[in-house]
């Protein structure tokens, strides 16, 4: 495997290690607020990602926005077959986490570099929370 | 994580599947924190409605239920997406409600208290200083935490079941007192005279400082505040900046004075909030083509007392042909102020009252805009001019006192 184009090192992690399609995002975010859940689609208005779909995507924010209904959502949305495959955030909060561990989502917390300035959406990346990183694979 | 021979025992998978299950995930959350121990717990409140969890959530209760698992301490349940008396007449989806009823029974089975109340701490339980608890709804722990000076993290539903189920939770984050001090400094030389001025206020101190991590201190607050704007203002702070406690100097206990709510911090940064920031907030909101038709008290439920002003307000008067008005309370408090005559008022104007419910998680809510036509939502609560957006709506921010004039005259102002 080639050497990664770029490594982040993350503060808190868990889960297992996955690829994917980057979206990255200027706003913070919340499952409740921001994303419809039915179509895994971000529908708040005027939101900086409003109309991508959060599908099968490695999700980086810099903040969580709000609120409970973490703890459920990302559980639902996996089941529902749109949900992302990993969740990364600059700071997040509990609910996120407990959410994403209970729907078996990796989560990371905290990080090196500013994905803003160092990834772009639609970069290939890899999540290894055991190792405390994220790696950039490819860019197309 | 240091592990007591209980929780040995039931990561072990000695006290059942249920157990070894909810206490595997709390391990887990804790680990990712760096928690060293698990804390009991005395009571805890979750977030448990079909809108939120889905068919994936009914199935875990319903497994849950079928264990036999069994809750160790009280726990009750927050607002939910359905009144089953409304329904028909909301045009919600019978099915889902049918689920949503399920989600009830599983509970009970659970033995969980359905109160069905985003305000659990202003009807069902009072929190002691220091007291340990596993509490979701974000407005519930922020009160928790800065008003009673009690301990608790943002709960998530299944986290919130696990720790009810366990008796206990991790302690990181708001169970220790490093995350408590205070870490900026808000001083207040707006007068906040209603409900929405103090949500306001929570809005621009929240959105810029977005962090759990943030614990705004308060400063210069004019006069004694009552629980029902302190409850605005907490329900801002949490769901615009994700915040779990504020401190308010000689108001809240961990507050006698400046210095104790910081606890040694460095004010970071100060900031001020003066009558015309307040005013700012209510001035960035847009209505193009002034449409007015759905006013909202809800998102939190309404406190006796609100309900009390608010049929003061709409007293004698009838809500605008063609413009819908809800207000959500508990069931509980729903009785009593039926029999104090306050909803009797309310329904009398064409206010339409809500049960056990908040408006932005009812079920079929982006439909129900669309078949009615509401395009803005305006509300007195900032939090619910925050939370309902998914929805698509429009949303703007008003006084009380602003909120009846434009339900009764449907005109926008």
């Amino acid at each position: 495997m080639n050497a990664p184009r770029l490594v982040i090192e993350v503060t808190r992690a868990w889960g297992p290690a996955v690829e994917g399609e980057a979206v990255v995002s200027a706003e913070g975010f919340s499952p409740r607020y921001d994303l419809d859940r039915w179509s895994g689609v971000i529908t708040k208005r005027g939101h900086k990602l409003e109309g991508v779909s959060i599908c099968d995507k490695i999700l980086f924010f810099p903040t969580a926005k709000g609120g409970i209904a973490a703890g459920w959502a990302f559980h639902d949305i996996k089941h529902k077959g749109i949900g992302p495959k990993a969740l990364c955030f600059g700071i997040t909060n509990p609910v996120m986490v407990q959410g994403a561990i209970f729907a078996g989502m990796p989560i990371t917390e905290g990080w090196s570099q500013d994905p803003l300035q160092c990834l772009r959406s639609g970069d290939w990346v890899r999540v290894d929370p055991a190792a405390k990183r994220i790696e950039l694979l490819r860019r197309p | 994580m240091r592990l007591s021979a209980e929780e040995q025992a039931m990561a072990a998978g000695e006290r059942g599947v249920a157990l070894r299950e909810a206490i595997e995930l709390q391990i887990a959350v804790g680990e990712f924190y760096g928690a060293e121990r698990m804390v009991a717990v005395t009571n805890a409140h979750m977030m448990g409605d079909i809108e939120v969890m889905g068919d994936a959530g009914l199935e875990h209760l319903r497994r849950l239920a079928e264990q036999g698992a069994h809750c160790r301490v009280d726990m009750s349940t927050n607002a939910r997406c359905f009144d089953f008396d409304w329904v028909e007449r909301l045009g919600q989806d019978a099915g889902e409600a049918g689920k949503e009823r399920r989600v009830i029974e599983h509970l009970r089975a659970l033995d969980v208290a359905t109160t069905d109340t985003c305000i659990n701490y202003q009807t069902i339980y009072q929190p002691h200083f220091g007291e340990r608890l596993a509490w979701g709804d974000t407005g519930t722990v922020i009160w928790a935490n800065s008003v009673c000076g009690a301990r608790t993290n943002f709960e998530g539903g299944p986290s919130a079941m696990a720790a009810a189920l366990t008796g206990r939770t991790p302690e990181y984050g708001m169970h220790l007192d490093a995350a408590r001090r205070g870490t900026f400094v808000v001083k207040v030389e707006a007068p906040l005279d209603d409900l929405a001025d103090w949500g306001a206020l929570g809005k621009l101190v929240g959105e810029p400082h977005q962090s759990y991590y943030h614990v705004p201190v308060f400063t210069g607050i004019a006069r004694s505040p009552g629980a029902d704007e302190l409850k605005h203002l907490g329900c801002s702070l949490a769901s615009y900046g994700s915040m779990a406690m504020y401190h308010m100097v000689g108001v809240t206990p961990e507050a006698p004075s400046l210095e104790a709510a910081l606890g040694g911090n460095p004010a970071r940064e100060a900031v001020t909030v003066t009558a015309a920031d307040i005013e700012s907030v209510y001035a960035s909101y847009r209505n193009q083509d002034a449409s007015c038709n759905f006013v909202v008290f809800s998102g939190p439920q309404l406190s006796l007392w609100e309900l009390k002003r608010l049929a003061g307000l709409f007293d004698g008067r009838e809500v605008h042909a063609g413009t819908t008005v809800f207000v959500t309370t508990s069931s509980a408090l729903a009785a009593q102020a039926r029999k104090l005559g306050y909803i009797g008022i309310l329904e009398a104007a064409g206010v339409i009252v809500l049960e056990g419910v908040c408006v932005y998680i009812l079920q079929n809510l982006s439909a129900m805009r669309a078949a009615n036509r509401w395009s803005h939502m305006i509300s007195n609560s900032a939090k619910i001019v925050n939370t309902i957006t998914a929805h698509k709506f429009n949303t703007i921010l008003r006084r009380t006192e602003q909120c009846v004039e434009i339900a009764c005259s449907g005109v926008f102002r």
